[in-house]
């Protein structure tokens, strides 16, 4: 094949494949960030993937479909949340508890042979998609792509610049002097764990709705659990979160590559490993050091 | 009703044996009551479903020894999660220490070394105990010298684990070398190890006819000695005093480092074990497509057994049962199967969250109970 169709297919490969977990990241981080740990981002992208998918099989209105998948994330981070906040239940374990019942309530209600009204298309930027190689790459996407990257500068400046992010920021450092200051901790996490939920219920909505088009049994299959790497990875921040998941969507991109290509001996899967391995160097601190919210994983008790 | 129940509850029980008990019975039976729920909201019959589940799970002899050989791999992933809480660490790595566990012992499996059945499958067991700890142990030691969290850290090597053992398996293509385990037969295309030899094998236990091997027997030897490591000896001592209280613990001259890798190894053994045992006494190969799941099943069974031996025995049973009969809940009642997940999520929740089932029955809090600290940050501790 010609060297530079190759690149193209990867990088476009890089953008699809690092779209879901770009958002997932995100969504780890308005959890993380007030202080809530959300091991549940799996959970939540597969059942909005589910319900966006069914919604688009029963009315085949898309918008709509995108709307219903986003909030049914929210509805089950709502339901991490109160477990976590208001019954105090150990966040992993509460986690854990979402991502059981997605995997269940999903392959419960799946139905076999369910036919789809069609699929998000690409929108095509004028004069940009023209340019060689970057045209196709950045320029000829879903809307869902936009979206999600566009929501990255969004949440980089909520997060650092608003009165907003400085209460998030606030309630995930120090609950008690937040507290003090007038901050509501607990409806402050309830709110930001609930955003959270609903990135990952679009990045849900990205899988059915704009690169698949059907649903499948465990179709996020880790993505939740990557994007979870990439926020570490990313040392809780937006831009680098997405820079990650543009890391682990160009190592998942090579992958596909390399099994197909034929010349390369390294074996594919030691790629795939990749993501998975610099995560737990990062966080060792072996290569500089990711800093957590201090508050992160304790439930707020007032004094 | 509510009233009536928690009468009954509180007068025909023995206090100190309700106390265990009550809320784990009490989290069960109310998700299953929402589990027919969900049923009856599709159309499906919840007394079939369930009859059919309990007949497909103890209806016979044979669904019985399935039953138990299902449970197997639960109660030792169970004290997995159950003996690392206890020390006030959580693994949720059980999945890949099970993969490693499950692909190291197919690798002595397939060796034939000559040696005495007895001796060969003990190395294998052996082998499947050390890669599982191995495998618990690096997150263990991450966590005990860099601080990083062992929630993310077993998470990542889940992940490493699957796809590590899954290459040891490939095979290959394009370019690219097959796996060095896998099966060297050119006329199997699955991805899989050779069939590990006669003497690896689990031996058969007499019971009827039914096929039934050693691993029950192991896994509750191995509940008897957590049982006596966590409770009997100088280091379980340590490792409850750690969970329960880090500080004191600390003061007291316990080691935070050389505690936290013991913990997580032996953790990680135990998970280790759990796929070695499926893969000695079942498959006889090890492919790397089973258990999905499993990780997180560990979880609920560890805590819906109170992270006690007895209690994970007994959960790890009821998984069993649940697993062992939902194909026959689904060919009996058309039921999918996945509901069994939804009611193991429910029985999670109502577990950790025990105030909803006090609430719903009208239950006063247990007063004084032992309360592990997680280190639920993501830092040093």
């Amino acid at each position: 094949m010609d060297s530079s169709l190759v690149l193209i297919a990867v990088l476009r490969s890089t953008l699809r494949q690092s779209t879901p977990i770009t958002l997932g990241a995100l969504s780890g981080l308005f959890c993380e960030r007030v202080g809530v740990i959300n091991i549940a981002i799996e959970g939540m992208m597969l059942t909005a993937a589910y319900m966006g998918y069914m919604t688009n099989v029963l009315t085949g209105n898309l918008i709509l479909s995108v709307i219903v998948a986003v909030l049914s994330g929210g509805l089950m981070a709502l339901l991490h949340a109160w477990l976590s906040i208001h019954f105090k239940v150990v966040q992993i374990i509460s986690g854990t508890v979402i991502n059981i019942l997605a995997v269940g309530l999903t392959g419960y209600f799946y139905q076999p042979g369910a036919v789809t009204k069609g699929k998000l298309q690409s929108v095509t930027v004028p004069v940009l998609s023209d340019i060689p190689i970057i045209g196709d790459v950045f320029f000829n996407n879903g809307p869902l792509t936009y979206l999600a990257v566009a929501l990255v500068f969004v949440v980089n400046v909520v997060l650092f610049r608003t009165r907003w992010g400085l209460r998030m920021r606030a309630v995930g450092e120090h609950p008690s002097a937040a507290d003090t200051l007038g901050i509501n901790v607990i409806s402050t996490r309830y709110i930001n764990v609930v955003i959270g939920g609903m990135l990952a219920g679009l990045a849900g909505a990205y899988l059915t709705l704009e690169a698949v088009g059907s649903f499948e049994r465990l179709m996020t299959n880790g993505r939740g659990f990557i994007s979870l790497a990439a926020m570490i990875f990313g040392k809780w921040t937006p831009l680098g979160g997405w820079a990650a998941a543009l890391l682990f969507g160009a190592a998942n991109a090579v992958q596909t590559q390399i099994q197909f290509s034929g010349n390369v001996t390294i074996p594919h899967q030691f790629i795939g490993m990749l993501p998975y391995v610099l995560t737990v160097i990062v966080l060792a601190g072996f290569v500089g050091r990711a800093r957590p919210p201090a508050a992160i994983g304790r439930p707020y008790e007032p004094e | 009703m509510q009233r009536i129940t928690s009468v009954i509850l509180r007068r025909y029980i023995p206090a100190a044996f309700a106390r265990g008990l009550i809320i784990p019975i009490l989290a069960v039976f109310t998700a299953i009551v929402v589990g027919s729920i969900f049923m009856m909201i599709n159309n499906y019959d919840p007394l079939a479903a369930y009859g059919g589940m309990l007949d497909g799970a103890l209806g016979s002899k044979r669904a019985i020894a399935r039953t138990i050989l299902n449970s197997v791999p639960f109660v030792f992933g169970g004290l997995s999660v159950a003996f690392a809480f206890k020390g006030g660490l959580f693994n949720i790595g059980g999945e890949g220490q099970l993969f490693m566990g499950a692909v190291a012992a197919a690798w002595i499996g397939v060796t034939a070394l000559g040696i005495p059945p007895w001796l060969h499958v003990f190395l294998s067991l052996l082998a499947g105990c050390i890669a599982g700890a191995i495998w618990g142990g690096i997150p263990g030691a991450l966590k005990a010298f860099t601080g990083a969290h062992e929630v993310i850290t077993t998470i990542m090597f889940n992940f490493i684990g699957i796809v590590f053992a899954g290459w040891l398996v490939s095979k290959g293509g394009e370019g690219q070398k097959q796996g060095p385990l896998v099966d060297p037969d050119p006329m199997n295309i699955v991805p899989r190890t050779a069939e590990i030899a006669e003497s690896a094998r689990l031996p058969l236990l007499e019971w009827g006819r039914e096929p039934m091997h050693l691993g029950i027997i192991l896994a509750l030897v191995a509940a008897a000695l957590i049982w006596w490591l966590v409770w009997k000896t100088p280091f379980g001592f340590g490792l409850r005093m750690l969970g329960l209280n880090p500080s004191a613990a600390r003061y007291s001259g316990v080691s935070v480092v050389r505690n936290t890798v013991i913990t997580m190894a032996v953790a990680g053994g135990l998970a280790g074990l759990a796929g070695t045992v499926e893969t000695l006494g079942r498959n006889y190969y090890f492919a790397p497509n089973f258990n999905v799941g499993y990780g997180f099943d560990s979880i609920a069974i560890a805590l819906l057994g109170r992270n006690h031996p007895i209690g994970v025995v007994l959960s790890a049973l009821l998984f069993g049962v649940m697993d062992a009969g939902s194909t026959r809940m689904q060919l009996n009642a058309h039921v999918p199967s996945e509901i069994i997940k939804v009611v193991q999520a429910l029985i999670l929740a109502f577990v950790a969250a025990n105030e909803i089932i006090r609430y719903i029955y009208r239950l006063r809090a247990e007063g004084e109970e032992e309360e592990v600290v997680l280190s639920t940050g993501w830092g040093k501790r």
